[in-house]
């Protein structure tokens, strides 16, 4: 059976319960008649022979660049550099694609006499990689042979001695990279497109930069000036990260951008209910779902995170293409709305989501609040091409447990965060004037970036500016289930139950509201026309 | 009687909390404006039902039916059986030819059939109702020993099934008005059904009566086409299972006359019925001389096909459902 686009569904009488991810657990929501929901397509067919995909994208490039056997000499100095551990979500079976593509390259540069190769794991100001995360997603052939000869690292942003200026772009923008990549003789960028927003010159200018380079997009001003993020040309954020990325390629760095993208095959076959229409469910979908959820429920909260960290997707491969940065990501970027996209017509007054327990930042780990706003306003809200899905003044239903907890080795500048600056203000420019620098500059914070698994210190006002786009548009956000305390210190209204939020909603939207359902998983994008 | 009376209560205690059970527990439903794919799956007119003739499956089928199905029966409709001399010296196979009043005329009626025929019988049933799930499919022909017929329109695959399975020496039951009645009385008898069968297969087609099932479970108002809303005055008893006595009448064998047709034959069937519906309150003697020999539709008509008149006047010909035995409900 060939494959269904996605669709958006006009709830009646006779729709089933409509599934909602709710944290670490999943529930069914009875969504007013005249309602629309709107599901993914269905996931792409993988590519039979990903290795050979590999090695033909490798042979046969995009734009201005020579096939990869070319660009490889004996005597020179050769960086690869592979996206971190938040891409993608959930984390891949093995193989992961890096390890394919990397594996791939490596073979290419022995046959060529490549001595001097050093690997980077893209970080920006994540938090480092454990050595279970770097073996999965490299593998542990790659791992063996250059993590303990040190030829595998990881972008640290706040070593002076491996970062390098490169000078500023028209807009005044610094551009400041990691050392060893910018002074490479080819540095190969190896990209695992999630979304739409993932990839292009993003990977170098902001995966291997330093803050001093990414204040100069990550700021409100620039996320509110993103319509939306997955929309290259409406995204200030993109512009940017353009600019920067042509000027590093006039500084002389010379990139062999490899990326790939995925489908949306994204949970094993024991969650297969998960990215199923509700009214196609199987007994054996219905007998997972009340044996999941009501064990779920039943679970301590940490358990249950514990079972949902260690679900790994059966992601396959789509596409993959080579070559020059732009050329690439053009195709990617047309494979990747190939997958996700969803023609959706008309805005509505009120959209409502349900939000899982994984983001990018939260990799075995804990979905603290801001995460959890971030996860909501800042990427699911974001997730349209032309515009948002919810009208302006609109209303945001979100539905998550929201615990005020915090991981305090990946997350400590986070619960700082939360207890000093949203008790002050939850306004993203006036916490972008008043707090960032301190805590950016914080030699603590500094420290256990650099030595420990810890995110940067400005990283959690990073996360509170993704929102800022939807802060501006929205007239009010709504959690549903969530603790009361922590959805107000967001600056949000909390809800028992989704009726009492379009109860509250109604203050806002009127009587009579539209009301919109992203149904995820599987990841989507909304053309809204 | 109080313990009867206690059992059908609790069956539709039961049935009641069957009902209330929602999705996901339940099968979800199908939203309107979705249009359902064709199903791949081997269901309906496709399902392959052989598999409930072999002999552990009918092993098993006569185990429920003789230690589950007839004592509920026995409970639920207690039932008068008459004209079970004519099945005697009966060869079969045969075919039994019966009015459709209720989901519940099929158990029944293979309940009341004596045991050299219960436990040898298919039943043609409609693919469009019973076998439009998988797990429907698998229960009534476990259950049943049904087969899917098409009742909308002559199916040659559904009457080739039908005549082989005769030919094998399988009973078979087959309810020639396609359908159950909409409104209590019997509706005219396809041709294309237990007279073709007859006339094609040579085999003795058995007319019966199925009295009062229809009190035991009516149609739903959903099946009865009454809008939704409504008035509130609308009866909720649709759909539910209740204890009431019934009859099954068995009448004289029938076969195919040198010359006749088959749609002449299925009228002579029709009479049959006919006549038998007229002996639940009389005779045979009294029913034989009120339905006309010489013209047997016009026989049957005045028996079992009701007066033609407004629907309340129908309604009102057709006999009173006896008391419950649980007392007044009035008013609700």
């Amino acid at each position: 059976m060939s494959r269904r686009p996605g669709f958006v569904l006009e709830v009646d009488k006779s729709t089933p319960p409509t599934l909602f991810w709710n944290g670490e657990g999943f529930t069914l929501e009875t969504l007013p008649e005249g309602s629309r929901v709107i599901y993914a397509p269905e996931p792409m067919k993988a590519l039979d022979d990903p290795y050979g995909a590999i090695r033909h994208a490798l042979l046969h490039p995009l734009g201005d660049r020579d096939p990869l056997p070319a660009l490889l000499h004996a005597g020179m100095k050769l960086t690869i550099c592979f996206d971190d551990i938040s891409l993608p979500l959930p984390p891949m079976e093995s193989p992961d694609i890096r390890q394919m593509v990397i594996e791939t390259v490596l073979d290419m540069a022995a046959d060529a006499g490549v001595d001097d190769v050093m690997l980077i794991a893209a970080l920006a100001l994540h938090r480092r990689m454990t050595e279970d995360e770097l073996r999965h997603a490299l593998g542990d052939r790659v791992y063996d042979a250059f993590a303990p000869h040190g030829l595998l690292t990881q972008h640290d942003a706040e070593d002076p001695d491996n970062l390098i200026f490169l000078g500023q772009t028209d807009a005044g923008e610094d551009i400041e990279i990691n050392k060893r990549a910018a002074t490479s003789d080819l540095l190969v960028y190896v990209n695992i497109n999630l979304v739409a927003m993932d990839g292009g010159h993003k990977s170098v200018a902001t995966g291997l930069a330093s803050y001093r380079s990414l204040r100069h997009h990550h700021n409100p001003q620039t996320m509110q000036h993103s319509r939306s993020f997955m929309d290259a040309p409406a995204s200030e954020l993109h512009s940017s990260n353009w600019r920067m990325g042509r000027f590093i390629a006039e500084a002389g760095v010379k990139i062999f951008q490899i990326e790939t993208t995925l489908n949306t095959d994204t949970f094993p076959s024991s969650f297969a209910f998960l990215q199923k229409r509700e009214w196609e469910w199987n007994v054996r979908d219905r007998a997972t779902y009340a044996a999941t959820s009501r064990s779920l429920q039943a679970a301590p909260p940490r358990l249950a995170r514990q079972i949902f960290h260690s679900i790994e997707s059966p992601h396959a491969m789509t596409s993959v293409q080579a070559g020059e940065v732009e050329a690439v990501h053009a195709v990617t970027t047309e494979n990747v709305w190939k997958q996700q996209g969803v023609d959706v017509v008309g805005q509505t007054d009120i959209l409502t989501l349900g939000l899982p327990y994984i983001c990018p930042y939260n990799v075995n780990s804990i979905m603290n609040p801001i995460l959890v706003a971030c996860l909501g306003l800042g990427y699911f809200f974001n997730l349209y091409r032309g515009k948002p899905l919810v009208r302006q003044g609109g209303v945001l239903i979100l539905r998550h447990p929201t615990r005020p907890e915090f991981h305090p080795g990946h997350h400590p500048s986070y619960i700082d965060f939360y207890e000093q600056v949203l008790t002050q203000t939850v306004d993203p420019v006036a916490i972008h004037k008043q707090f960032e620098e301190s805590f950016a500059t914080d030699p603590w914070y500094i420290h256990l970036y650099r030595t420990g698994h810890a995110y940067h210190g400005v990283h959690p006002f990073y996360m509170w500016y993704w929102c800022a786009h939807a802060l501006e548009h929205l007239g009010r956000v709504i959690i549903v289930g969530g603790d009361p305390k922590a959805v107000r210190r967001l600056g949000f209204s909390p809800a028992s139950s989704l009726n009492d939020a379009l109860e509250i909603a109604t203050d806002v939207v009127g009587p009579s509201p539209t009301l919109t359902h992203l149904h995820a998983p599987p990841i989507m994008m909304a053309d809204v026309h | 009687m109080a313990a009867s009376t206690t059992a059908g209560g609790h069956v539709e205690r039961l049935a009641a909390r069957a009902r209330s059970i929602r999705f996901p527990l339940a099968a979800p439903s199908w939203p309107a404006t979705v249009e359902r794919p064709d199903p791949e799956r081997k269901i309906g007119l496709d399902y392959d039902h052989e598999w409930s003739r072999r002999y552990p499956v009918r092993l098993a089928r006569a185990v429920v039916m003789d230690n589950i199905t007839r004592p509920v029966a026995q409970v639920l409709a207690p039932a008068t059986v008459r004209g079970l001399e004519h099945l005697r010296h009966l060869e079969g196979p045969v075919i039994f030819a019966a009015n459709h009043a209720s989901h519940i005329d099929t158990p029944l009626l293979l309940t009341t059939l004596p045991v050299e025929f219960r436990h040898h019988t298919v039943v043609a049933a409609a693919s469009d109702y019973f076998f439009d799930r998988k797990w429907k499919s698998v229960l009534w022909s476990f259950t049943l020993a049904a087969i899917p017929i098409e009742r909308s329109k002559v199916n040659r695959r559904s009457a080739d099934t039908a005549a082989e399975l005769l030919e094998d020496g399988w009973n078979l039951v087959i309810f020639p008005e396609g359908g159950r009645s909409p409104d209590g009385w019997t509706q005219p008898f396809h041709p294309a059904s237990a007279a073709y069968l007859g006339r094609r297969t040579g085999r003795p087609v058995v007319p019966v009566f199925l009295h009062g099932t229809r009190h035991v479970l009516p149609k739903t108002p959903d099946e009865t086409g009454v809008p939704p809303g409504g008035s509130g005055t609308e009866s909720r008893r649709g759909g539910r299972l209740r204890r009431s006595p019934i009859s099954v009448l068995f009448g004289a064998p029938l076969t195919l006359d040198e010359g006749e047709n088959t749609r002449r034959f299925s009228d002579r069937i029709e009479a049959g019925v006919a006549t038998l519906a007229r002996e639940v309150d009389g005779d045979w003697w009294q029913a034989r001389r009120a339905v006309s020999a010489a013209d047997p539709v016009e026989g049957a008509e005045t028996a079992h096909r009701g007066p033609d008149a407004p629907a309340w006047r129908r309604s009102w010909a057709l006999d009173r459902p006896p008391p419950t035995g649980r007392g007044t409900s009035w008013p609700e």
